[in-house]
């Protein structure tokens, strides 16, 4: 059976892998490659790195990270922020990117999802959706752009079923209300998306432990959980995640 | 021109660098080349096809950059891998665009049509069919298979799957909620389904069992 997925995120900036509460007082983490390489060996899926660079002087930067990474670990590789323009995802994908995630960009211009699946395909292209829970609004959860700080006036559920049919081939789905929290994920947003759509979903934002990546996938429904911090400052190994999930009759790679 | 060991098919169409760093990191010895020069690909003692997103597309490039005729003489002469599209393409016909592959395998390419579908635990199936799943080898050994567990887990990305008329052919199942074909074996041919550059130590053990394969 096709096994639920767990994905370490990291951070980069300026070459280098920072943690950081809510990004501010960012801390060194280390080495790409070096942290890249511990998860693959605790088995980590897939990896994604995403890209907090505020200057464009620096973005270059992490297509060297992509490609020594990528020479080195031999899991998929997803990473994001940033992302503008389909010669930004054609730039990340020849340096060894597998798929590429698009968020605020998405939002201001939704063709270039479309332009950018009809080129590379579907398989590589990952849509990004923040949410957070509204209520001055006829639906219950509303995309917001910009960290969370900007409302688009979108319900959440319709923008994910616009992006599939715009040729998204999976959707990454952060619940800004969670992010942080250590709360466990929006189960119910996750739920709603993910019964909507056709295409995996992976649920981000708000793990504190190893059972609210459990119910992630139970009772939110998503085909893959991302995390970061519960891996970063050491509090599990990804192997205990995936024990832990396997003890709750979920389908792990061990 | 100088020797190539591996060469891999450059169409303008997938992850080429990550086939080519993974196939560098099992053969740090041996001479590997992305190449669109069909003069390469003829030269080249072991070919891989590798490809991704849409295999209409893929095959449009595919003759755009004059590859066609390399493509199936290096398939009909000497080693040759396909990976994802790039077994889907060596196929008679795909339902993606109702178009005609490279007819080395007759059969057909078909969608994934999973709707009201769920797995054991009762989750809604998605396609792509995108993750890690085992792989069913059949019973008949075959090197490419040498050091990989039966039952292994690959990594796989598709929605599209090969339906080969000769039942022989196929040396590899999936699961979803089927049995699918998986991997396709004939004489100096292996393609297959999964992404072995993506699949961690298994699929890095299948491509160093191609750079060594004397089929």
């Amino acid at each position: 059976m096709l096994a639920k997925r767990i994905i370490p995120c990291m951070d980069v900036t300026a070459g280098r892998v920072v943690k950081g509460v809510n990004f501010l007082e960012l801390r060194d983490a280390g080495d790409p490659v070096e942290i890249a390489k511990r998860y693959d060996d605790q088995g980590a899926d897939e990896l994604t790195f995403l890209d907090i660079t505020a200057t464009s002087d620096d973005r270059d930067l992490i297509l060297h990270i992509i490609e020594d990474v990528a020479s080195q670990v031999f899991i998929p590789l997803t990473v994001g922020g940033g992302v503008r323009a389909v010669d930004d995802v054609r730039r990340l994908l020849n340096a060894g990117a597998d798929k590429v995630s698009i968020n605020t960009t998405a939002v201001f211009n939704p063709q270039m999802v479309a332009d950018a699946t009809a080129r590379f395909g579907s398989q590589c292209i990952v849509v990004a959706i923040d949410a957070k829970k509204v209520d001055n609004q006829p639906f219950e959860w509303e995309v917001f752009t910009h960290g969370g700080r900007k409302p688009t006036g979108l319900d959440a559920v319709a923008w994910a079923k616009k992006m599939v049919g715009l040729g998204a081939g999976e959707l990454l789905v952060t619940s800004m209300d969670r992010d942080g929290t250590k709360i466990g994920f929006n189960n119910e947003l996750n739920r709603a998306i993910s019964d909507a759509v056709e295409v995996p979903l992976i649920a981000s934002g708000g793990v504190g432990n190893l059972q609210h990546l459990v119910d992630g996938i139970k009772i939110g429904g998503a085909d893959a959980v991302l995390a970061a911090s519960i891996f970063h400052y050491g509090e599990y190994t990804v192997n205990e995640a995936k024990a832990y999930m396997q003890a709750h009759n979920i389908e792990v790679r061990l | 021109m100088k020797k190539i060991d591996i060469a891999v098919v450059d169409y303008g169409m997938g992850n080429l660098k990550s086939v080519s760093k993974a196939i560098e990191h099992v053969a740090s010895n041996k001479t590997v080349l992305v190449t669109s020069n069909p003069d390469e690909i003829d030269g080249a003692d072991h070919v891989v096809f590798p490809g991704q997103g849409a295999m209409p597309e893929c095959m449009q490039e595919l003759d755009a950059r004059g590859l066609h005729e390399a493509v199936i003489n290096a398939a009909k002469t000497k080693p040759f891998l396909g990976i994802c599209i790039g077994l889907q393409m060596l196929f008679d016909h795909s339902e993606e665009g109702d178009i005609k592959g490279l007819g080395l395998f007759q059969g057909n390419v078909k969608k994934f049509s999973l709707e009201n579908k769920v797995d054991d635990a009762g989750a809604k199936l998605k396609v792509p069919h995108m993750g890690w799943n085992q792989v069913y080898q059949n019973d008949k050994p075959h090197e490419m298979w040498n050091n990989i567990a039966n039952e292994e887990r690959f990594y796989f990305v598709h929605s599209y799957y090969v339906s080969p008329e000769d039942k022989d052919c196929a040396v590899g199942f999936g699961e979803y909620p089927e049995r699918f074909v998986c991997a396709v074996a004939k004489e100096n041919i292996f393609a297959v389904q999964f992404h072995p550059e993506k699949s961690a130590h298994a699929g890095l053990q299948l491509l160093s069992n191609f750079v060594n394969w004397k089929p």
